[in-house]
């Protein structure tokens, strides 16, 4: 799959899909690069994170709609089913993807001042792909969340520059 | 015979607009939005677009050019006097004898009244008064009751129904004839201009609806007017009395 | 120019989690597009936000070029006393932004 900045994968999907684009043209606008992320890259930057701890499922929940309008810009929101007490509180929470160019979307400290892990952000993904959220408990435990992600674009896109 | 007359009345009226969107039926894209991009737009803590029309406000009392003046100094507070402006732009403008859109008018107001250069299409700060302006009349219904515009609506028309470009298409066959539809995956929108300047997802920046309608033409693959031509104006007064009555949602967000 | 938009509640009752929300204008240039000539557009990305509540750090954030243009951030934290919430995003090209809210705690 061919990549290029905040999705011109678009631009195959439309001459792909045979649309109206009818392919003029196209190719001549802008040059492409491989993408340089793939499921192994995320989880190389997932290990990084963890090292060599066990990540569990459960505890941490990735809310970003299913099926969204334009990849530059889905609304992301990660919680913690956490006390967020002085003993017993989400220490970081970690977003990663695999298909745009670099693996890491955000991270995140925290702290018993927070009183709750709730975050929300908005984030670029280059194509449909899984979307991973890590949270890092005081404890040392890992817990991650999976979404898969459909990302669709507009019919009528502008020079890109 | 009055029923007859009526009723051929009626008849040689639907035919006229044969393809026009019966009003009742109309319909912003607002409605075919996620629930997160509606959030993004009902939220003015989280609209990108109030960025822009908080730099609109500081830029309302900037006195600036060679005559030294604000917009303030003339217009006093744009909660008051900007009320519904944006509403009824286009606007016609007798000097120039055509309508005028909002960032028209507020070069008019730069270069005549504050002695200023005036801004380029697609400006920062000229679409920060823009955003500053129409979110004044947010709420308002969209007015087009001015009858010196009726020559350039009816260009707007013939412009908004003639095929043209690569395609030969039209922006009312997906517009008038076929909204709802999927194109790419994605709804297609009645096309009406109440949200306007927008953020656009895709430009990942507020815009005017000219540059919207901009970007349609290269989409059509069609040569596209540049900014600031009165083919855009005629068709931006085009779309407002076609969204005539319809609610301002400006600045809205859009996919 | 408001670059910033911030949501601090203005009031908040000791103990009490609020949410704080913030907006900010920025580009976010994730440095993989090119122009169309084919040269590399340089990335230009806000790289951390820190926020501190008299302070201390209370919230800290990362971001990368995934991060959305004009970055949208909420997060929580407790009503401990009255005070200055303190928010600096920093990044690529010597990117220094500073906003403050005030909060009173009751």
């Amino acid at each position: 799959m061919r990549h290029h900045s905040n999705g011109t994968t678009r631009r195959d999907l439309l001459i792909g899909a045979g649309s109206l684009a009818g392919g003029i043209g196209l190719a001549g606008l802008v040059t492409v690069q491989p993408s340089q992320a793939t499921p192994a890259t995320m989880q190389e930057a997932i290990r990084k994170v963890v090292g060599e701890a066990i990540v569990n499922k459960g505890k941490i929940k990735l809310d970003i709609p299913p099926l969204t309008e334009n990849g530059n810009t889905v609304a992301c929101a990660v919680s913690v089913d956490s006390p967020m007490s002085a003993d017993n509180y989400v220490k970081a929470i970690h977003v990663f993807n695999e298909k745009n160019p670099q693996p890491n979307v955000i991270s995140v400290q925290l702290g018993p001042r927070a009183g709750r892990a709730e975050i929300a952000t908005r984030i670029r993904l280059a194509d449909t792909q899984s979307v991973t959220a890590i949270a890092e408990l005081s404890d040392g435990t890992f817990w991650s969340d999976s979404v898969e992600v459909i990302i669709t674009l507009g019919a009528c896109l502008e020079d890109p520059v | 015979m009055k029923r007859t007359c009526a009723a051929l009345l009626l008849l040689a009226a639907t035919c006229a607009a044969a393809t026009e969107i019966p009003l009742a039926e109309r319909r912003s894209s607002y409605e075919t939005l996620s629930p997160e991009t509606k959030a993004m737009q009902d939220d003015d803590t989280a609209n990108p677009a109030m960025l822009w029309v908080l730099e609109g406000e500081t830029a309302w009392s900037r006195k600036t050019g060679e005559a030294n003046k604000s917009c303030a100094d003339c217009h006093k507070g744009a909660g008051e006097t900007m009320k519904g402006v944006a509403a009824r732009y286009p606007a016609f403008n007798e000097k120039r004898n055509a309508p005028v859109d909002l960032e028209g008018r507020i070069n008019i107001c730069r270069t005549e009244q504050q002695k200023a250069p005036a801004f380029p299409y697609e400006n920062r700060e000229l679409l920060a008064l823009s955003a500053f302006i129409a979110r004044q009349s947010r709420g308002l219904p969209i007015e087009s009751k001015d009858p010196r515009l009726k020559p350039f609506i009816d260009q707007g028309r013939t412009l908004f129904e003639a095929r043209q470009g690569q395609l030969n298409l039209a922006c009312s066959q997906c517009h008038d004839d076929n909204f709802g539809r999927k194109l790419a995956g994605i709804p297609m929108p009645q096309a009406h201009p109440t949200g306007y300047p927008v953020y656009r997802l895709e430009w990942q920046s507020l815009g005017s609806l000219q540059r919207r309608l901009r970007n349609c033409m290269i989409g059509m693959r069609t040569e596209f007017y540049p900014y600031g031509a009165p083919e855009y104006v005629a068709l931006e007064t085009y779309l407002m009395w076609r969204a005539r009555g319809m609610k301002v949602e400006s600045p809205a967000v859009r996919p | 120019m408001a670059r910033a938009l911030i949501n601090v509640p203005a009031k908040a009752k000791r103990g009490e989690v609020v949410a704080i929300k913030t907006l900010i204008s920025h580009i976010m240039e994730t440095g993989f597009r090119h122009s169309t000539t084919g040269e590399a557009i340089p990335r230009d990305i806000i790289t951390t936000l820190v926020v501190t509540y008299n302070n201390a750090e209370i919230f800290r954030a990362e971001l990368s070029p995934a991060i959305a243009a004009n970055p949208f951030l909420t997060f929580h934290t407790v009503a401990t006393e009255s005070g200055t919430i303190a928010f600096r995003w920093t990044g690529d090209n010597g990117y220094d932004v500073s906003e403050q809210a005030t909060i009173t705690v009751e």
